[in-house]
Parts: C-alpha cells; structure tokens; sequence
C-alpha cells in the first residue's frame, strides 16, 4: 500500500481507528468493570479512573458471593470446567463423525448425498428454541436430560455441520489422483484416508475444529433448558449473578473476562488457520 | 501371450437430471508381455476412462479386464500390480520428490540401500537428480511431471499406464525422454500403455497404436498399417499430417470398372480387378462414396487437374501446396520448393491406384496400393 497519498493513509488510519474502538470498546469496557465495585460501577456519571480492586475476581474463584442479602455460593469455577470439558468433548465426537462423513461427501457421489449434506448444514439455520422444546421431551424419555453426554449431543447440531462442510471443501481441493497414486503403490482406501487425506487436510480440519470450539462455548439456551446447575457451563451459570438483591455486575465483568479469555486466546493463536479454513470453504462448499 | 486382456468392456457415467454418457463401447484389445501400447484420439474419446478402469478408479459397467491371466476388473487398486503416472502429476506435497518416487517402493517392501538404488536409478534416467530433495510446490511442472513418471517407472509392476506422460515438457527433453523411456521399458520388457494427443509422440514410443473415438476403438494396429491401410474414415483422417484430403464423388460403371467422379474436373478411374467383391458391391451406380489420398501422394506440377493456388508454404524441408479445385480444396506435400504463388494454376495428379475409398458407413472397401 505504499503507493497510496498520504491523504489516503491518514484516512485509512482514522477509519480503521474508529472501527476498532467500535469492536474492542465493550470488551474494554467490560474490562475495566471486572476491576470496579457494584457502587463505582453504578455511579453516574461513569468515570474512567477508579481504584482497581480484585473483589470480583476472589469471589468467583472462591465460590462466595457477598451480597446485601447476605452471602450465596456460586459455582463459577465449576461451570467454567464444564464449559471446557462439553466444549472439548463435542468438538472431539463432531471431528470424529464429521471428518470421515465429509470425506465421503467429498469423494463420492451417491444418492441422496447433496441432501443430507445440505440437511445436516440446515440445522444451523433452525433457531436452536425451535427444537428445544421437542428436544427437552424426548430427552426426558430417553433420561438424557441433565447428563454430559445429553449435552455433548445436542452440542453436535452446532459443531457437526461446520465441520461438515469446511472439512469437506479442504477435501475437495486435495486431488483425488494423489490417493489414487498412493493406493495404485499398494496401499488400502483406508491408508489413503489416514496418511494422505486426513494430513493434507489438516490444516482445514485445525480451523473446523477451532471455530466449533468457540460455537459450542459460547452457546447458551442448550444446556439452559437441557442441564441442570452442576453441569452448566459458564453462560448460563452467569445467570446466578441476578441475585435477589440486585445484579452483581462486577461479578459478571470478571465472570465474562474469564470465560471470555480461552476462546480470544485460542482464536488469537489460530487466526490465520481460521481465515483460510473458512474462506476456502466457502468457497468450495 | 497377453499380458493384458479387455474383453467386451463397456463405461456408462450416471449422473442424476443428465442423460448417460457411454465413455467406452464394446472395448476389445488385447496387449503381449514387453509391447508398447499408445492411445490415441481427441479428448473425450474414452482414452482416459479405459485408463482409470485398468488402474481400478472407474468401475468398468459391464465386461472383463484381465492382466497376466488374472481377472482385476473387480480387485482393488492396490491389488492389481498396476503402475501409472497421472496427467495432474499428483505429487504429494509434505514429501519430497525422493520420498515421493520411493514411497511407491515401500509398500513393496524393499530393504533400504534398495529403494535409494533404485530411486538414484531411475532419477538419472529421468534427469530428476538435481531435485530430489526438493518439495513438489518448489519446481516446474516439467518437472513435477518427470518426477510422476519416475514414480510409476521405478515400480515392478505388470502393467503401467502413462496418462499423457510427456505433455509438459519442452520438445528437445520430450524427444531426449521419449528413446530413454523406450529403451528403459524395452530392455526390461516392461509392458505400457499410455495416452497421448500426439501422434508424434504415439509413432515414436509405441508398438502399436489404438486410435478411440467416441468411446469405440477404430483401429489397433502399428503406425504404418493405420498409414496405409486405415480401417475407417476417421482414422484416415486423424492419422497423418496434414490430413489426408477427402472427396465426396459418385459412382457410375464404365471401362470395365468404376468412374468416381468429384464434379466434372475430378474423375478417377478405378479398374474393377483392383477390387474386392465385397467393395465391387458396395460400389452401386449413383450412389456417393468418399474417397481419400494422402497430401504426399498428391503429384504436383503434373497431371490433368488443374488447381488455383491458395497457399504454398515451405517448411525448410518440404512444401505444402493448397490449391483450389472446383470448389474443393486438395492439400499436396512434396520434397521439392515450388515456384507458385497464389492465383496462379497448376496442375495436380491425383492417381486412382492411391486413393483409399471408403463406403457409406465410412468403412475402408478399398486401401491405395503399397499405402
């Protein structure tokens, strides 16, 4: 860009500026929360310099809420536990029935193949409280209700069709002359398919894998409807700061600061697998 | 004894809301142990598809395929002791050329000092040496090219198929590769079939050459047979250069024989003693029958036809004349510079004892005598 006026990069500057302070300033925003108390943050107007106190963080890690009422456990900790664990399990389970399903989506054309793809992308369109209610039926028939394995499969509609269809558009750009090749030296079809193309997609199935990380942390009205408070992650276990006595939003700030940082940490690290993951299968798919 | 043996192999491709496309119809052709095997024709002419068939990506629809006396038609593709070199070169690309050529060698399992022999071996005869420790993405697609040969070459297989093996390199390589190839598959009787669009490149490799078009086998036969005596009107026409010239004329008895007349300028005589029965029959008067002679047999600066030049090219080596008589437009080559430039007239002989005449269903009834 070194060729532009300076006209031009000034503007440039200025606008980047302005839609970076329109992103960031909440998260920095919410930043500065976490270190205030409900008093400070209430007051009107707000100030910018304050005296930072980690209150709201003791309280979380120690599980003990101090509230006008008096004080309230909170299992923060063990909601931002569950958080990694349901989030780990359902991305692991998606990649192993995803990868091998969009590997055949990719490869082989049979009948009936672009509908069940399409049906299984299609349940990223469906408003998730559209099912849940159906869902939260037959979950209590079959006594999924309230296990970690009833969540880890619901958390398959989310995390299944991204890896799905990002999988397979890095499938479809691998050409199927390099396994033919491989196989022709006397390899099986399933040799192939762990030592050719699942390596040369890898990089593809890293930001699947990733993004539905992020997908399946971030969701809410699942395990609000479908889990009970020990097995919640932190999103709904956020709620318990509406106290009778008021909400505690100090307590919140840190509660999002902390569950926010995994995800911004792991995203941040895998930005440029994300961006050409995703780009590639839009693409393609 | 045939190493290879298609017998009655039919490819139909399905595909949901299209009609069937039929690739390959009635393939029959047999290969000997140690022959060299080109396949010739325009694209979409089924050449690729009987490759994938052999090599076991397609499914054949109906038919068998046999090689060294077993049926492979149903067997998997690691399973048919078949090598193949592809068009798209299908490297793969966290190996480098070394591991690539030798991973084609590990399943075999060699013993170490075995596989770098062989690998140095073929890398030197394929001159891929200086690259063998390169990454695919780093070199030409020349190269890539010749590495995707090696791979194939360095194998021991019963069969190995070239799919368009030399298309990426540059002409003085080709010729260079092309003998070194040939002698490689000759001096360990290896036997190969590979798929070109060139029909240098099918002359000077192969034994024998099977021209498809359509997804029909024309004709399966060595150079100079498909030269002289073309099976059909489209291997007449595809094999040689420049294509054979091709007169639509009509048939009337008369001097003891047939006159085939291509308007009122062009008449040839053909005595019936040249003829078959067969061809004697199919010559019925009024009927139209086409008939072909080869640009090198066209006699020019003689004769009674008398042409318009259009163009008179010469290549340093021979001339191409293109002269219009009639409406229709010969082609002659000859060896000799001809002073003529456009517009003038000149006479060519067209002589009947080299015409090819081919029936209505473009079968050869009668091939030009000594070709």
């Amino acid at each position: 860009m070194d060729h532009s006026s300076l006209a031009g990069r000034i503007f440039r500057g200025v606008a980047l500026a302005l839609v970076l302070v329109f992103f960031m300033f909440p998260i920095v925003w919410i930043l500065l929360m976490s270190f205030q108390t409900n008093e400070q943050i209430l007051r009107i107007p707000p100030h910018i310099l304050f005296e930072p106190t980690l209150a709201n963080y003791e309280a979380l890690i120690s599980g003990q809420l101090r509230t006008a009422a008096g004080n309230l456990e909170i299992s923060f900790m063990r909601n931002l536990m569950n958080s990694f664990v349901l989030s780990s399990a359902a991305v692991l389970l998606a990649l192993l029935l995803g990868v091998p399903a969009a590997y055949a989506f990719a490869r082989f054309k049979f009948r009936l193949g672009e509908s069940i793809a399409f049906t299984l992308l299609s349940f990223r369109f469906a408003p998730p409280l559209l099912v849940l209610l159906p869902l939260s039926l037959y979950y209590q028939e079959l006594g999924l209700n309230d296990t970690y394995f009833g969540i880890v499969w619901v958390y398959q509609l989310i995390a299944l069709p991204l890896i799905l269809w990002i999988v397979r558009g890095y499938f479809e750009d691998i050409s199927p002359d390099i396994e033919h090749a491989y196989r022709l030296a006397g390899h099986t079809w399933r040799e192939a398919f762990t030592r050719i193309a699942v390596p040369l997609a890898g990089p593809g199935i890293a930001a699947a894998g990733l993004l539905s990380f992020i997908f399946c942390w971030n969701n809410f009205v699942f395990a609000l409807i479908l889990a009970s408070a020990d097995k919640q992650p932190v999103t709904v276990g956020a709620l318990a700061f509406v106290t009778a006595s008021g909400i505690q939003y100090g307590q919140i700030a840190a509660a999002i600061v902390l569950s926010v940082t995994p995800t911004l940490l792991l995203a941040l690290y895998a930005q440029r697998y994300l961006v050409e993951g995703l780009s590639l299968g839009a693409v393609k798919g | 004894m045939a190493m290879l043996e298609i017998r009655n192999v039919d490819k139909v491709y399905r595909s949901r809301g299209k009609p069937p496309v039929h690739a390959v119809r009635a393939l029959d052709m047999a290969v000997t142990k140690g022959e060299i095997v080109g396949l010739l024709g325009s694209s979409g002419c089924g050449k690729t598809s009987t490759l994938r068939m052999i090599a076991g990506f397609e499914s054949v629809t109906s038919g068998e395929i046999a090689l060294s006396q077993r049926r492979i038609d149903e067997l998997p593709p690691a399973k048919r002791k078949v090598a193949m070199a592809f068009e798209g070169y299908s490297l793969y690309p966290p190996l480098t050329v070394r591991e690539n050529v030798a991973f084609a060698l590990k399943a075999q399992q060699f013993s170490r000092s075995e596989i770098s022999r062989r690998v140095e071996a073929i890398a030197r005869l394929i001159e891929i040496e200086d690259i063998l420790d390169s990454f695919p993405r780093a070199i030409s697609g020349g190269q890539q090219q010749r590495v995707s040969l090696a791979r194939a070459l360095v194998r021991d297989a019963d069969l190995y198929l070239l799919d368009e093996p030399m298309g990426q390199l540059e002409p003085q390589l080709r010729a260079v590769l092309r003998g070194r190839i040939k002698s490689l598959l000759a001096e360990r009787g290896m036997t190969a079939i590979f798929v070109t669009h060139d029909q240098t490149e099918a002359s000077a490799l192969a034994d024998r050459i099977a021209v498809m078009e359509e997804g029909v086998l024309q004709q399966f036969a060595s150079e100079k047979e498909l030269k002289n005596r073309p099976a059909n009107l489209f291997v007449a026409s595809f094999i040689g250069e420049p294509p054979m010239n091709v007169l639509e004329t009509e048939v009337a008895v008369g001097d003891g024989g047939f006159r085939l007349s291509a308007g009122a300028d062009i008449v040839f005589h053909i005595p019936g003693d040249t003829l078959s029965r067969a061809a004697r029959l199919a010559l019925e008067p009024g009927k139209r029958v086409r008939v072909g002679i080869r640009p090198q047999k066209v006699a020019v600066g003689t004769g009674d036809i008398r042409v318009r030049v259009v163009s008179n090219q010469w290549l340093g080596d021979q001339s191409h004349i293109a002269g219009e008589c009639a409406g229709k437009l010969l082609i002659a080559v000859t060896p000799n510079r001809i002073a003529a430039r456009p517009g003038e007239v000149i006479p060519f002989a067209l002589e009947p004892r080299h015409l090819h005449i081919f029936g209505a269903d473009g079968t050869c009834i009668r091939h030009a005598e000594g070709g």
